[in-house]
């Protein structure tokens, strides 16, 4: 008689799945702080210019969105059209944007509110150029041209 | 009634809702880095402001762009991929050409010369905010010298001039701005690398040892773009 019995049918033993949600959970932090919320969803069809001279925005939170596109409702035509926040708007909207802004913030950060421009790569230059002088009459002058790193020779 | 032995709360489903919240992020948020080219918009113009003086010819770098995204640099028609070396002559003036800006020599004598005057200046009339802003100026010109040695100086009233047609699509107009931030980007690059040992682009602003270090080299080498006031020109 054999020392060691058998006792039942030996199948492969089934691998623990109690790390698993450890292993899901370490995933979701990295994703929590490596990446920063949505800020609004884009209306406009926007491809960015590349440029090599570029800084990274530094505070999220004091930097504002003007989105310049043709718009991906085709109902709304194919001019480039202005975005701000979530909604289309007019050349003279900006300035009261600006202002609305600006009240959010404390008064300390105030000067350091930037206004980032993404716009598409294929719209001329008379809506920015008009975007501009409403930015400086509103004296929001620190701004930024949203770019990807690249070479401009792609920019042709 | 009997105690029943405690119950174990099934953990079974905890990966499930790890899973919803990972995936509720992965939606919800952008992993994007933001890099843009900073800009600083000069003030508005009020309607009642005085003509600026005439600054001379040669020490203005005209860029133009038109609506066929063409550039016309200086009066000649220029390809993109020259402007950074065109930019970066007009900074420097190698060839000490008259068409380019004349450079000064700045020397250690001549800048305490200059703080000893505008000190003694000072003392006469110590309110002048005048005397004092340049007084300033040649303090900061003083701290220069020490960290880089003597340099040469651009005219105060050389730009480069910037003036696009409403028709120029924004990617050139944002070529042209990349090649002259780069021309600057380069020569300051060269002369961080030569006296400190690190490229400019790795200073970091904000900390406190690196902060003499860019104000000097920003006095040698100044950005100095200057956007034209838009014109209204008939299409």
């Amino acid at each position: 008689m054999s020392k060691f019995v058998r006792k039942g049918k030996k199948g492969t033993p089934g691998i623990s799945t109690a790390s698993l949600p450890d292993i899901i959970f370490m995933l979701l932090f990295f994703f929590m702080v490596v990446t920063v919320m949505r800020q609004d969803d884009p209306k406009v069809k926007i491809s960015k210019p590349n440029a090599t001279e570029t800084e990274k925005l530094e505070k999220k939170s004091l930097v504002d969105y003007i989105n310049v596109g043709p718009p991906f409702d085709t109902r709304f035509g194919t001019e480039p059209k202005i975005q701000l926040d979530d909604s289309f708007a007019e050349l003279s909207d900006i300035a009261v944007w600006i202002e609305d802004n600006r009240e959010r913030r404390d008064e300390a950060e105030k000067p350091q509110i930037t206004t980032s421009l993404k716009v598409d790569s294929d719209t001329e230059m008379g809506i920015v150029t008009d975007i501009k002088q409403e930015l400086r009459e509103a004296q929001a002058l620190k701004i930024n041209y949203s770019v990807n790193k690249g070479s401009i020779k792609s920019n042709r | 009634m009997a105690r029943r032995p405690l119950q174990e709360i099934n953990a079974g489903s905890m990966a499930d809702i790890a899973f919803l919240l990972l995936i509720f992020f992965l939606v919800t948020t952008t992993m994007d880095q933001d890099v843009g080219i900073l800009r600083q918009l000069p003030p508005p113009v009020p309607d009642d402001m005085e003509k600026p003086p005439e600054v001379k010819q040669r020490n203005v770098y005209e860029v133009l762009v038109n609506s066929k995204d063409q550039l016309l640099v200086e009066g000649k028609p220029m390809d993109i991929e020259n402007l950074k070396q065109g930019a970066k002559e007009f900074y420097t003036n190698p060839m000490n050409s008259p068409d380019l800006p004349q450079l000064t020599q700045v020397s250690r004598a001549m800048v305490d010369e200059n703080i000893v005057r505008l000190k003694q200046a000072l003392r006469q009339n110590p309110d002048s905010k005048d005397l004092k802003e340049k007084l300033e100026k040649w303090e900061d010109k003083r701290s220069a010298i020490e960290l880089v040695g003597p340099y040469k100086e651009l005219p105060t009233s050389a730009l480069i001039s910037l003036q696009n047609d409403r028709g120029t699509s924004y990617k050139t107009y944002i070529s042209v701005q990349n090649e002259l931030s780069a021309a600057v980007n380069e020569l300051r690059n060269k002369l961080s690398l030569e006296k400190f040992g690190v490229p400019y682009t790795e200073l970091n602003p904000a900390k406190d040892a690196d902060k003499p270090m860019i104000k000097a080299i920003r006095a040698v080498y100044p950005q100095r773009i200057s956007e034209a006031e838009p014109k209204n020109i008939g299409s």
